[in-house]
């Protein structure tokens, strides 16, 4: 029991940091960036190559969160920003072609060579002895939960006590008066895409020690992490966290029992998701009302 | 001096500004009368690029505001108020104020004015932390034209601020026009569906009439016209 609810916790804390990257883009512009999961696995292949040219394992963890960011607000002014005035499923269904997009170009360059992990020379992927007994959490596991915690409280400053989150606030909610006010909101718009790849890129990196690369391997991740983000309510970081570490526990404690199978791993989820929007169809921690039609 | 010449736009094949000219002077007031749908929003959304007028310029210190983008026109002195108190309902009172002064670079002043505001609006600075959205009609007007006011702006333009308000607060929000126009050296060019009201406190008067200037002159005179009240405002 124990070490099911440390594997969720560690676990949840990569969904969280997938709903975190998807929640920042919803709040921004209303979309819901199904090319997170492509922009997460391309960072964590570029961290592997960084490795393999001899970095270390920080340059690498650096390398990939830079690429985040920049591909980020490349990707918004680029692609999103020409569709921004049509309705907003244009644009879900242009992230949806840029994964397929991605996953493609990526297949063609790092597709070859049997499946690798990325490597984290610097934590140890092997559980802590407390107290003579090994449990199933590694000093890299904590390094996981802290990064995301670290960066879910930083969001939340950055968006509650800064200028630079006033703004965006504001050209997220009224992009118009935003303008109006002198808000540059096209900038905002760039800055919150730069900032929620990077989110993504490090749910990449986090996660990637832990499954083989491929150019598919993030869209298991991105799918529960979407499923946390709803949980959450879509509107929140401190919902996409909690989000994200009720899915890690449920899949975790259901995936417990072996003897039933795999898959109800997926029903576990499905179900949490199922209960959460009937009783609360905004989410547990939005402040939105629901509409209804 | 705040001068329109020329400004024409349209919605598709449909003219809802033909060629509207005026002048606003410096410390006054000019009220923009009509019926619905005369063009008095789009004009003042024409003014500010909100929408993109087909010709036509909008001087004001030598700059053509027309040639800005939106983003630039209250870093040239010009705020504009929009129609339904545009307050941006999911921030606080504070936030909402602060953000109308961020783009100045003097963080001592943006917090003199904020200071300001909170003087001339006392019922706000009692609610300083709640969300804009837990507003009455009149606070939220209050807000919109204390938030304009933190950009420090010299010309102010205000779409329909009596708009759904209480006769009494409707005269509250005039007066403190006036008063500002006067100690503050303010230009501002009120949009009003409510011919009398906007007459009160008014210099100047233009009247549109299916997007066109049908009139200009003295507020008085278009107060006194009985014929063009009843014809124009349907009064």
């Amino acid at each position: 029991m124990l070490n099911e609810t440390l594997n969720g916790i560690t676990s949840g804390a990569i969904y969280a940091s997938i709903a975190l990257a998807l929640v920042l883009i919803w709040r921004g512009t209303r979309i819901v960036n199904f090319a997170a999961g492509g922009m997460a696995m391309v960072s964590a292949f570029i961290a592997l190559s960084v490795i393999d040219a001899g970095a270390s394992y920080w340059v690498a963890f650096v390398a990939a969160l830079g690429f985040g960011l920049v591909a980020g607000a490349v990707i918004e002014r680029v692609l999103i920003r020409p569709v921004e005035s049509k309705p907003p499923l244009t644009a879900v269904i242009l992230t949806f072609g840029l994964l397929i997009l991605i996953e493609s170009i990526a297949g063609m360059i790092w597709g070859g060579g049997s499946p690798r992990t990325l490597p984290t020379a610097t934590f140890s992927i092997k559980g802590l002895n407390i107290g003579g007994q090994t449990v199933a959490l590694s000093p890299f596991d904590l390094f996981v939960i802290g990064a995301v915690l670290l960066t879910m409280v930083l969001l939340i400053v950055l968006f509650r006590a800064t200028n630079v989150g006033l703004r965006m606030r504001a050209a997220a909610f009224e992009p118009e008066t935003a303008r109006l006010l002198g808000v540059r909101v096209g900038r905002m718009l760039s800055l919150g895409w730069a900032l929620a790849s990077l989110v993504g890129a490090l749910a990449g990196v986090l996660v990637a020690p832990k499954l083989f690369l491929s150019p598919n391997f993030m869209d298991a991740p991105l799918v529960y992490g979407f499923a946390a983000a709803v949980i959450g309510g879509l509107d929140s970081p401190v919902g996409a966290v909690a989000g994200g570490l009720a899915l890690g526990l449920v899949t975790s404690y259901v995936g417990g029992w072996q003897a039933l199978g795999p898959s109800l791993e997926v029903m576990g989820v499905l179900v949490l998701l199922i209960v959460v929007l009937m009783v609360r169809p905004e989410g547990l921690f939005s402040g939105i009302k629901p509409r209804r039609v | 001096m705040l001068t329109v010449e020329g400004l024409t736009t349209s919605y598709g094949a449909i003219e809802a500004l033909r060629a509207v000219s005026f002048t606003v002077p410096d410390g006054s007031i000019t009220a923009v009368l009509g019926a619905n749908g005369a063009g008095k929003t789009t004009l003042l959304r024409s003014m500010t690029g909100l929408v993109k007028p087909r010709a036509g310029t909008v001087r004001y210190d030598g700059t053509d505001l027309l040639k800005l983008p939106v983003e630039d026109v209250v870093r040239h002195g010009v705020a504009h108020v929009p129609e339904g108190r545009s307050v941006v309902k999911e921030l606080t009172i504070d936030e909402n104020l602060r953000l109308g002064g961020l783009f100045r670079p003097d963080r001592a002043d943006r917090r003199r004015a904020l200071g300001e505001v909170y003087e001339l609006f006392p019922q706000l600075t009692q609610r300083r932390r709640a969300a804009a959205f837990t507003l009455s009609g009149g606070e939220s007007q209050m807000l919109a034209i204390g938030r304009a006011l933190m950009s420090r702006p010299r010309v102010l333009l205000l779409d329909e601020p009596s708009l759904g308000l209480a006769p009494l607060v409707v005269g509250q929000i005039m007066r403190l026009l006036r008063d500002l126009t006067r100690s503050e050296q303010l230009t501002v060019l009120l949009v009003e569906q409510n011919a009398r009201t906007a007459l009160s406190i008014a210099d100047q008067a233009v009247v549109l009439y299916l997007g066109q200037v049908v009139l200009a002159d003295d507020a008085r005179r278009v107060a006194d016209d009985a014929d063009l009240m009843h014809h124009y405002l349907g009064f």
